[in-house]
């Protein structure tokens, strides 16, 4: 356990190094790229390279110091005190002790699509941030097991990778757009006039630059996906890890798969970070390929798997099962006899397990 | 003659680094647990003053079950005083205080009045996470002593661990209570 999760740590500060490198060297050549199509001279190219490399050193920094700031500030998270939301602030409380990690700052998101993410660039400056629907709708036990997820991630440095990817590709595919937008309306037409002669090559590396442009975001993208599914089932085990209770984490899958409300505030930049893909395709399979998350009835079948219990094909059945477990005879007492869902049994006080 | 000097020098300089860098490991070691089971006892004394607070709320409404008060007030009263006698005894004593805490709740969610009320209601969520809380927080201090003793009984701390005054500690125990049902008097109405 303790191997996995320091080596966890170490691959994640070795991947952010790589990929500043990686971002910095892929805006260096599309910098050249774009400055020789537009003057059609690859030595006039030098400034422009020179700026993609800022530009990259300067994201990345920026991304480092105060990216966790920009995605809670575009996701509109508000900080939440113990006076608002105790329960939850118990439970984020709980989760760091758990995972040995210093009390992280708690945002709310005014959104009624259950989700929730961690952001910042370590343990020391973390935050989580959790929709309003996903504090409504999950029981202590279920926002007990999202918690212990969000902390894992915390823990294990993934919230610096992601950070750094979420901005960095963000903002590629910014300048990306920028180029494309510019060549065709702009570019294009100056670097013609300017050097009539530049013939067959300015042709030849002005297609490379628009493949390049196409292709960058793509690459950025499919890196982004790759990197963020493995991370959630690992986060998915540590967390149970931490609370020792697998229950609760996959009834709050359950929930939050059966509930197909989009997340408004969610974009392309920032679907990685959160407990669940908030941007749900129509339909289910396809999300195979080019989704950031495993499909949740992986997910959940993973944590059975943990724990010895037979896989099931809808998350339907883990909600019913809990459900009937509630209304069974023996724990009638216990829940008080009341009718409709389920009340929220703190399992510490009312359910030895 | 000047090369044996020389060498039996080395040797004993090089032994009392070696025997220096082992102390200052086992003594990092130990103030680690010491800062655990510091966190423990912040928590422990946050449970011991909420339950009179608790109690004093649902005084009122349970006019059947005062000996599961009595009990609680009890096992709160055995667990003060059970501070002072080591981890073992104090864990053993925290966890009746669990168990008769369990049993209030138990209760409690037959008093739909009770169960209702926002005060109650909160004092139960603050027992819950500071319940919670001793049970994180012991997971790591058991963690570390059990780093600490691994320690000092392997080679090669285990040559001047007792030299030095490094003795085994005590675990503060998982509790046997958790595996019970709560025995809770169900036969009133």
């Amino acid at each position: 356990m303790a191997t996995t999760f320091y080596s966890q740590i170490g691959a994640n500060k070795r991947n952010s190094i790589l990929l500043v490198l990686a971002v910095v060297a892929l805006l260096g050549v599309l910098g050249l790229a774009i400055g020789w199509a537009v003057t059609g001279d690859p030595r006039a190219a030098i400034p422009s390279l020179g700026i993609a490399i800022t530009i990259g050193l300067v994201a990345s920094l920026v991304s480092y110091y105060s990216g966790d700031s920009i995605v809670l500030g575009i996701s509109g998270a508000k900080e939440v005190t113990a006076e608002q939301a105790p329960q939850l602030i118990n439970v984020v409380q709980e989760m760091a002790l758990a995972a040995n990690v210093p009390m992280p700052r708690v945002y709310l998101i005014d959104d009624t699509a259950p989700n929730a993410f961690a952001t910042g660039r370590d343990p020391e400056h973390a935050s989580v941030a959790i929709t309003i629907g996903l504090l409504q709708k999950l029981d202590r036990e279920e926002l007990q097991g999202v918690m212990a997820h969000e902390l894992s991630h915390v823990r294990n440095f993934d919230i610096r990778f992601s950070l750094l990817v979420g901005v960095l590709v963000g903002s590629i595919a910014l300048l990306a757009d920028f180029f494309l937008r510019f060549t065709f309306w702009g570019g294009g037409r100056r670097s013609r006039s300017s050097n009539e002669g530049g013939g067959a090559i300015q042709i030849v590396v002005f297609v490379i630059a628009i493949m390049l442009a196409i292709l960058a975001p793509i690459m950025a993208r499919l890196v982004q996906m790759a990197i963020s599914r493995q991370r959630e089932y690992l986060a998915d085990a540590s967390g149970v890890e931490l609370t020792r209770n697998p229950v609760g984490l996959e009834r709050a899958l359950a929930k939050i798969a059966l509930d197909k409300e989009p997340l408004e505030v969610a974009n392309r930049a920032t679907q990685h970070l959160y407990f669940e893909n908030p941007i749900k395709a129509a339909d289910g399979r396809s999300s195979n390929l080019f989704s950031t998350h495993p499909p949740a009835i992986e997910r959940i079948n993973r944590l059975r798997e943990l724990y010895g219990q037979p896989k099931i094909t809808d998350a339907v059945q883990v909600l019913d099962a809990a459900a009937m477990r509630a209304s069974a005879p023996g724990s009638a007492a216990f829940v008080g006899g009341s009718g409709g869902p389920p009340p929220p049994p703190p399992r510490d006080w009312n359910r030895p397990s | 003659m000047d090369w044996t000097l020389i060498i039996v020098i080395a040797i004993i300089v090089i032994v009392v680094l070696v025997v220096i860098g082992l102390y200052n490991g086992l003594v990092t070691r130990r103030n680690r647990i010491d800062e655990a089971l510091g966190q423990i006892e912040v928590q422990l004394k946050r449970r011991h003053d909420l339950i009179p607070n608790l109690v004093e709320a649902v005084k009122g409404y349970m006019g059947f079950e005062q000996n599961v008060l009595t009990q609680v007030t009890q096992a709160r009263a055995n667990a003060v005083a059970a501070g002072a006698q080591g981890p073992a005894a104090q864990a053993s004593a925290e966890n009746a205080l669990t168990g008769a805490l369990r049993s209030l709740f138990a209760v409690v969610e037959n008093y739909p009045d009770l169960k209702a009320n926002t005060n109650v209601m909160q004092l139960q969520e603050e027992l819950t996470t500071t319940e919670n809380q001793i049970s994180f927080s012991r997971q790591h201090y058991n963690a570390t002593v059990l780093d600490f003793n691994n320690a000092i009984q392997t080679f090669p701390a285990v040559l001047v661990a007792g030299i030095l005054g490094f003795t085994k500690r005590e675990f503060f125990d998982a509790e046997p209570e958790a595996a019970e049902v709560p025995k809770v008097d169900l036969t009133l109405s």
